[in-house]
């Protein structure tokens, strides 16, 4: 029994971090419908640059993960302005290329800074909490509480605030919002800036538990992307909740199925969800 | 000046000298590796224009194309190594299974539109790798693939050998860019060339979108199948690495420097970058530095490529040129480009 819940802890860290970085996609997805292909090597800087801050600057790990969340940003943001803006009036075919060369260009630059090597990041949360033989390791405790409070906390930034209830009201029709007199820009770059943050501190939190290195991304967005069409491209709470799943379904099915293709259970969920469903579960209609 | 030497190019005089200096490199390389890098991008080249089919000319972002050149090149690997297939019928079986499951594949991806469409390959390209990687019965896994059988000759020619090898490769070249001119101006060409500029447009002209995206599909997997198995057969030695995403992600640089729906694109994108890397050693491993950037500049600067800018380009001279044309007749003449270009 105590297998089954570890396996339920494994699943919740594993659906927290696929959750916040499916988020910052499906955000984007909804105000420009780009695919950005290179949210995963937002992600993967995101990791070094915490690495850099922890292991070269020396500072705390909360101070490097809100460090790595705002060069995050800001690089997100230099992405919308360079890349994504200029061709907001293209064939969408080349807002996926020019995606796909940033996240060549990301990759590229951070193999020549750091090599190629996987590099282990320390933590402070090192100890492990035991629940009458339920062993919890405090990391994976973080990760799930952190996903949580930021979940929250976007929510009522989205619900609540004036700025969030532009990104919202872009989403939801771009004509609309210009005609009340919402400035696209402004909202592309907050949309992106947020992204970019949150992909920055599920990278910081789950890599004490995982390892860092150039490629580290890969995975990571392709299951983002098979979240954000299971849950319905441009959703918010299809994001959590196809976070949720995808994270599940991998816990148990890498214990119970197999180890070694653990990592195609979530592909494998996809093609067989697509070919039944084109739009994807809780999609309501296509773009 | 320019403007003659451009319309030489548009000569058909231009191919034949292209294909007279392909013929006559192995004599002009100062050594056997020249011509071993010439027939490397030669392969690459060929998968490339399957590439061109589905994304130039249909319109489709299909992101597991390397997944199929490794399942080509598998494949020929495979049978001969472990199955002791001779070269040829495992070459045959190389495109026969890469166009069996380029059609699986293609029944369910294609049913998806634009962006779940380069999601679905892109997942489609990363599950081809895993198997490659994990499925060690099958394919050694991570080892790789050893002691893979090259071609044989018929009588004489021995392929084994660098210079006839290339030749080889060449020849499938020339054949698939025969193959690509016949179809870009055939009714099937037209109508993928329909399928990417409009597909509900397509639609109600009476084009069965499905039969014609998987028609296209299955055309790009089975030439990614052709430059897989050739690849096999020149390094005799592949592994799980093939199927990496990266090289789908080179093909879409190569095709896109080229020319995107283009038909001299791909050949020049792929060999040009090919050497500019060779040339440049430190290039190869930090090649993506300047990819990246140079694949975001092509699309908001030069979304036609090299091939493209140039047939634009000379369209606006050939306009300036004859500035009387009445308004009428340009539309003519518009019509007239676009047929150059998707020819050219």
């Amino acid at each position: 029994m105590n297998l089954f819940f570890q396996q339920i802890i494994n699943g919740l860290t594993l659906g927290s971090i696929y959750g916040l970085v499916a988020l910052g996609l499906t955000l984007v997805y909804g105000i420009l419908h780009v695919p950005n292909f290179a949210h995963g090597a937002l992600y993967m800087v995101g990791a070094f640059m915490s690495y850099f801050f922890m292991v070269d600057l020396g500072v705390h790990y909360w101070v490097a993960m809100a460090g790595s969340a705002g060069v995050i940003a800001v690089l997100a943001i230099l992405c919308e302005r360079l890349v994504f803006h200029p061709l907001r009036n293209s064939p969408p075919i080349h807002d996926k290329i020019a995606a796909i060369g940033i996240l060549l260009f990301l990759e590229a630059v951070v193999q020549m800074f750091w090599g190629s090597d996987f590099r282990r990041m320390t933590s402070p949360f090192t100890g492990i909490m035991n629940f009458d033989g339920l062993i919890i390791p405090e990391q994976r405790l973080l990760i799930i509480v952190a996903a949580f409070v930021l979940v929250f906390v976007l929510q009522m930034f989205l619900r609540k605030t004036m700025t969030g209830a532009t990104i919202i009201a872009m989403a939801q029709s771009r004509e609309g919002a210009f005609l009340v007199g919402i400035d696209a820009n402004r909202v592309a770059m907050m949309t992106f800036a947020i992204s970019g943050a949150l992909a920055a501190i599920a990278a910081t939190l789950y890599a004490p538990i995982n390892l860092v290195y150039p490629a580290m991304g890969h995975l990571v967005i392709m299951k983002a992307f098979v979240i954000i069409i299971l849950g319905g491209m441009g959703s918010i709470p299809g994001a959590i909740v196809g976070g949720m799943i995808i994270g599940f379904a991998e816990a148990f099915g890498g214990f119970y199925i197999s180890t070694a293709y653990k990592d195609i259970i979530a592909f494998g969920l996809l093609v067989l969800i697509l070919s039944a469903r084109p739009q994807g579960l809780f999609a309501k209609g296509a773009h | 000046m320019l403007f003659k030497l451009g319309s030489l190019l548009m000569k058909p005089g231009a191919k034949m000298a292209m294909l007279a200096f392909a013929l006559v490199f192995p004599f002009l390389a100062s050594n056997e590796y020249q011509v071993y890098v010439m027939a490397s991008a030669f392969v690459w080249a060929i998968a490339v224009y399957g590439l061109n089919i589905i994304t130039g000319y249909c319109g489709q972002l299909n992101l597991a194309h390397g997944g199929f050149f490794a399942i080509g090149a598998y494949t020929l690997g495979l049978l001969t190594a472990d199955a002791g297939w001779s070269f040829w019928p495992a070459f045959v079986a190389a495109l026969l299974v890469t166009a069996a499951l380029g059609f699986l594949v293609g029944v369910v991806s294609l049913r998806l539109k634009e962006h779940y469409f380069a999601i679905f390959t892109l997942c489609v390209g990363f599950i081809i790798y895993l198997l490659i990687d994990k499925w060690e019965e099958l394919t050694h896994g991570p080892i790789g693939v050893r002691d893979i059988a090259a071609p044989y000759g018929f009588g004489v020619v021995d392929f084994t050998e660098t210079t006839p090898f290339y030749y080889l490769v060449l020849a499938f070249l020339v054949f698939s860019i025969w193959f690509m001119s016949r179809l870009s101006r055939s009714l099937l060409g037209r109508t993928f060339i329909a399928i990417r500029n409009g597909d509900e447009l397509a639609q109600s002209l009476g084009i069965n979108l499905m039969r014609n995206k998987v028609m296209a599909f299955v055309l790009s997997t089975t030439y990614a199948g052709l430059a897989g198995a050739l690849y096999a057969g020149m390094v005799r030695f592949i592994g799980p690495e093939e199927a990496n995403i990266v090289h789908t992600f080179d093909m879409i640089t190569y095709l896109l420097v080229g020319g995107i729906g283009t038909l001299t694109g791909p050949l020049l994108g792929t060999v040009g970058i090919v050497w500019i890397t060779q040339s440049l050693q430190f290039l190869e491993e930090y090649r993506m530095i300047i990819f990246g950037p140079l694949l975001v500049i092509l699309v908001i600067f030069f979304p036609r490529g090299i091939t493209g800018q140039f047939l634009t380009w000379m369209h606006h001279k050939a306009q300036s040129i004859a500035p009387a044309n009445k308004r009428k007749e340009s539309k003519v003449v518009n019509t007239q480009r676009r047929e150059v270009e998707n020819n050219a």
